[in-house]
Formats: structure tokens, sequence, C-alpha cells
């Protein structure tokens, strides 16, 4: 079926379709760039889908001293959800449970809006009373004293509406090694694309879903299609050759965010070669019907 | 296009009320209705041709020549543009201000920067009593924008403030941050007797202070706030920058009022109290 290839790695003539989200993004900082990164570890737990998390989030970029509001190492993270209430309710969950608690941490907006999110503003009632507010250079922060001194936190992030969910890349190799490597290789490339995030397990995800089930109430199932050990039993999309299956899925701030990622994880995988990455590359679609973004790996081949 | 230049011929006769000279004041008048405007305090009628020689100009840039004590309300109300005043101002400089920039290049007299609401305003020289205070009657002082004085504050600078930052570079008279409400006071030198007198929430920094025995030492780790205001003001004032970059102890109060206040002042520098 594929009439395109790179270094002997065949490539679908397909494409991505990805959607609209709402997203948002901080900058967390604390003492060190360890606890800067567990706090930001802890905040994008749990956080691989919106199907059953809230939120899609993960680090974007880790921040050098210079390059945080504070002056200590600090950590950008992203956060993407379909609709604004449940962003905004997942940051200042996840933002009170998991940046309030970690040692020496402080929380800064991210990203400059449409509109604002509450950070600061729905934290603050923590404090019970001996919150403080500071308001200078534009910004508006709070103080608020906690057993290990204060934790400062921004009053609000902005919200972005234009951010895009779902793109991705299928990895498809001659062994489960092969397939893997190919899939960490890429990830590897799209972290250091601004951002994006790739919110699932080490940025890999294994049970790539179709919409729909046979079971009433559950509103996304295995991709048949591409699972190994059902080839001949379904409407296989795997030749013969193709023995695992890996997908990297990519949520940006800007379609054009999401395509420089799908780009940089191409030309990683690319590569590797057939023998020891993928033997062939596709994404994920549906048909082209429900996302209004369509990612073409023919646009986006090195 | 230059600025629009007003130029003092001679001491004025009598105090002036200079609050017509903003930029958004001036922006659609012709000369001559510039030159009428009245700038009297008194029955004997004055008006800006009989003191001032004007040069036309960008009415969003007004340059003041020639200071006087005389000068009060010099920028009073404004709300966009830039007015410098190559001089001394007098009384209620900058009172009310809501926005845009107004210089001083000298000394300012009482309640300079009174209720004001945003904008900056930087004094080259020294001011008088009650900067930033409450006006006759006002619940509040200065509710936001940032103030910087390069001399000395007379008594009572920054009664009653409410929000926005002021930065006194020398010292201050009797009494700084007193009544305070909440926003941020910092004195790169020292700060007067009584300092916080009854503030109930806010921030003082001084480089030295005399606490009252009603502020408590509450040393804690406070310097990510520290660093995010040393920023806020570096570009302003390097001075007040380094001053919070310093080791600084942290007490609470007044707690002869509400209590919930805050005083920085720099180790070593710590005057005797009662």
């Amino acid at each position: 079926m594929p009439e395109l290839s790179r270094n002997g790695v065949r490539i679908d003539d397909s494409f991505a379709e990805a959607f609209d989200m709402r997203a948002t993004a901080l900058v967390i900082t604390a003492d060190t760039a360890a606890w800067a990164r567990i706090a930001a570890t802890s905040l994008t737990g749990f956080a691989t889908s919106i199907i059953a998390c809230g939120v899609e989030a993960g680090i974007d970029a880790e921040l050098a001293e210079n390059e945080t509001p504070d002056g200590r190492p600090g950590v950008r993270v992203l956060m993407f959800a379909g609709s604004t209430s449940e962003l905004q309710k997942q940051l200042q969950n996840r933002v009170g449970q998991c940046v309030l608690t970690s040692p020496g941490s402080a929380c800064f907006a991210g990203l400059e809006g449409v509109e604002p999110l509450k950070l600061g503003d729905a934290i603050r009632y923590f404090a019970d009373g001996w919150q403080i507010s500071k308001r200078f250079d534009g910004r508006h922060f709070w103080r608020m004293p906690v057993m290990d001194g204060e934790f400062v936190c921004e009053a609000t992030t902005g919200l972005t509406k234009s951010a895009v969910g779902g793109g991705n890349l299928l990895l498809m190799g001659r062994s489960v090694v092969a397939a893997r490597r190919a899939a960490e290789t890429a990830v590897v490339a799209m972290r250091g694309i601004a951002d994006v995030i790739m919110p699932f397990p080490g940025g890999i995800v294994r049970s790539g879903s179709k919409v729909g089930s046979k079971y009433k109430g559950l509103m996304a199932s295995t991709n048949d299609a591409y699972c190994p050990s059902l080839r001949g039993l379904t409407q296989s999309a795997l030749e013969a050759d193709i023995v695992s299956v890996l997908e990297i899925v990519i949520d940006g701030l800007t379609p054009e965010a999401v395509a420089a990622a799908m780009r940089a994880g191409l030309a990683a995988a690319c590569a590797l070669g057939p023998e020891a990455g993928a033997a062939r590359i596709g994404a994920g679609n549906y048909g082209g019907k429900l996302g209004r973004h369509h990612f073409h790996l023919r646009e986006l081949l090195p | 296009m230059s600025a629009l230049q007003f130029s003092l011929r001679e001491t004025p006769p009598q105090r002036l009320d200079l609050s017509a000279l903003i930029p958004e004041r001036l922006a659609d008048l012709e000369m001559a209705e510039i030159l009428r405007l009245s700038v009297t305090t008194t029955r004997q009628p004055l008006c800006v041709g009989d003191v001032f020689t004007v040069h036309p100009g960008r009415a969003d840039e007004v340059v003041i020549e020639g200071g006087s004590a005389r000068f009060d309300e010099v920028g009073a109300g404004m709300t966009r543009g830039t007015l410098t005043v190559e001089g001394e101002v007098g009384a209620r400089a900058g009172r009310g201000m809501q926005g845009g920039r107004l210089l001083v290049r000298g000394d300012a007299g009482v309640f300079a920067a009174s209720g004001m609401r945003g904008g900056e305003i930087e004094i080259g020289g020294s001011v008088g009593a009650f900067l930033a205070a409450p006006g006759p009657g006002e619940r509040l002082g200065m509710a936001g924008g940032l103030v910087v004085v390069r001399g000395n504050a007379g008594p009572r600078a920054g009664d009653r403030l409410r929000r926005g930052v002021i930065v006194i570079e020398g010292d201050t008279g009797d009494e700084p941050a007193s009544r305070m409400l909440a926003g941020t006071l910092i004195v790169c030198g020292r700060a007067g007797a009584r300092a916080g007198y009854l503030m109930r929430r806010g921030t003082l920094v001084a480089a030295q202070a005399a606490p009252l025995p009603t502020f408590v030492p509450i040393g804690s780790a406070d310097q990510v706030f520290r660093t995010l205001l040393a920023r806020a003001v570096a570009a302003v004032s390097p001075a007040a920058a380094e001053l919070l970059g310093k080791n600084l102890t942290r007490f609470g109060g007044d707690v002869a009022t509400l209590g919930k206040g805050e005083m920085f002042i720099r180790i070593g520098q710590i005057a005797a109290t009662g």
C-alpha cells in the first residue's frame, strides 16, 4: 500500500486528526531543579487522557534560573482540557494538592492568554485570612504562609482557546524492541520542541483506541485494526511483518507546534531505519470528520 | 514634533493651580485657548499666558521649564502621556493621578501622589509630608501605581497606603507607612521614628528602622517574594533592588491594630526599641 518511504521506512499517506482544546501553562519553581521537577511531575501525574483524567498535562520544558520570574530553577507545565470549566477545576485541584504542598515551591503564569484562569485567586483561601495580596509590575501575586515559609502564587494564568490535542504518530516495528526504540527516539526529539507535551507514560501509549465500543457506556475501546494479535480476526491495518505498534500523542498550544513536533518525531524515527526502529509509520484519524486539524505525514516528512 | 513646553518667565505672584497642564486637558486645545487656561488660586485672575511662555508641541509630552514651590497640583488627575517639570513643585503633585508618567526633577511639597490610582511618579529631589496620603476627608491614600523619590521624604510617607509601590531612596521623616492598609513602601535609607505606626497590612522595607514594641520579629523564608519585588523595581531604582537582595529581618505588626503588616529591616541596622 504505501508508496512513501524514507530511509527504508514505509510511511502511510495518511494524516493525524486533531481537535481544538483549551489549554494553559504554568511555571513552577523551587529551591532546586529536582524539587521543581517533583512538583511538576506530581501535578502532571494521572493526566494522560481527558477520557478519564480531566486534563492532559505534561512538562514542556525545564527552565534555568535566568528564565523564571523568581530567579530559581523551574519547570514549565502545559495542561489541556475540553472545556474552560474543566480546565479551571483541574488547575486549582492539581496546583492545590501538588504544588502548594511541595517543599519550597512557587507557581507562576506560564502563558498570556485570551482570558484569565484562577490560580492563586482560587488557592489563597487555604491561608485562612493570612494570605497577602501583592501587585506590582502589572502582575498580581498571592503570598500564603505555609509550614516551610511562604507559598507565592500568581493570581491568574492565561487560557488559550486555540490549542490542539490529538496530534499523533503510529510507530510499527518488526519486533517489540524495535517499535519501542522508534517511539523512544521520536519522543526524545519531540521534547526539544516548545509548546508541546506528549501526555502518555514516557510520551508513549501502547493502547491506542478507537471511538466507541461493543459495550454500552464505553466511549473508547482498543484499536483492533492495529493490534497484531488480532490480525486475521478483524479488519486489520497491519501487514505480516509488523509485530508491535506504539503511538505517540501530541498536544500543543498551537497547530504549528504540533506539526513541528510530528516533523521532529518523524525525522528521528526514520533515521533509525526499518530494522533498528519502525518499519512503518502511520497516523491515527477518524476519517477526517471529527477533528478540525489534519496533519498529513506526507507534508511533514524529512 | 517636540514636546509642548511651558517656560516660566518670572516668580509667580501667587500659588498656581497647574492641574490644567496635563496631556489630556491640552490635547484638543488651540494655542490661544491654552494661554487662557486659568491657573489662579486667589481672587486675582491669572492664566497660563500671564506666567508662562508656551512653545507649541505634542500635547502627550508636556514639559514645564523652571520650577517653583508655588506650582501646586502639577499632574493632578493625569491619565496618560508624560509631564516633566525641570525644577521643583509645590503641594499635591500628581494628586489623584490615574495613568501616565510625571517626572519632577527637583523637590516636591506636601501631599505628593496623594490619592494616586495609577501611573508613575518620579521625584528627583525630596518630598514634603504626607507622600501618597489621603486628602482631607478621604479614607484611602495611594491605591495604585509607582512612586520613586530620589531624595528624602517628610513625615507620614505612605499614610493609609492601599495599593502600589513607593520607593524612597533617601530617609523618611517620622511615622512612614502610618495606618498603612496594603501596598509596599521601600525606604533605602533610614525610616523615621514609629515606622509602620498602626499599620494594618502591607509591606515596609527599610535599610534602617527602629521597630515599635508592637512589631514582633517573625524571621521566615520570604526570598521568592523579595526577588519578585526586587525585579519589579530594579529598572526604576537599582538601590531598592539591592536593598531587597540583602539579608533582612522580618517583623509583623502593628499588633496595636490588625497586625497583618510586615516590616523588613536590614540586619545590623536595627535601632534599640523602647
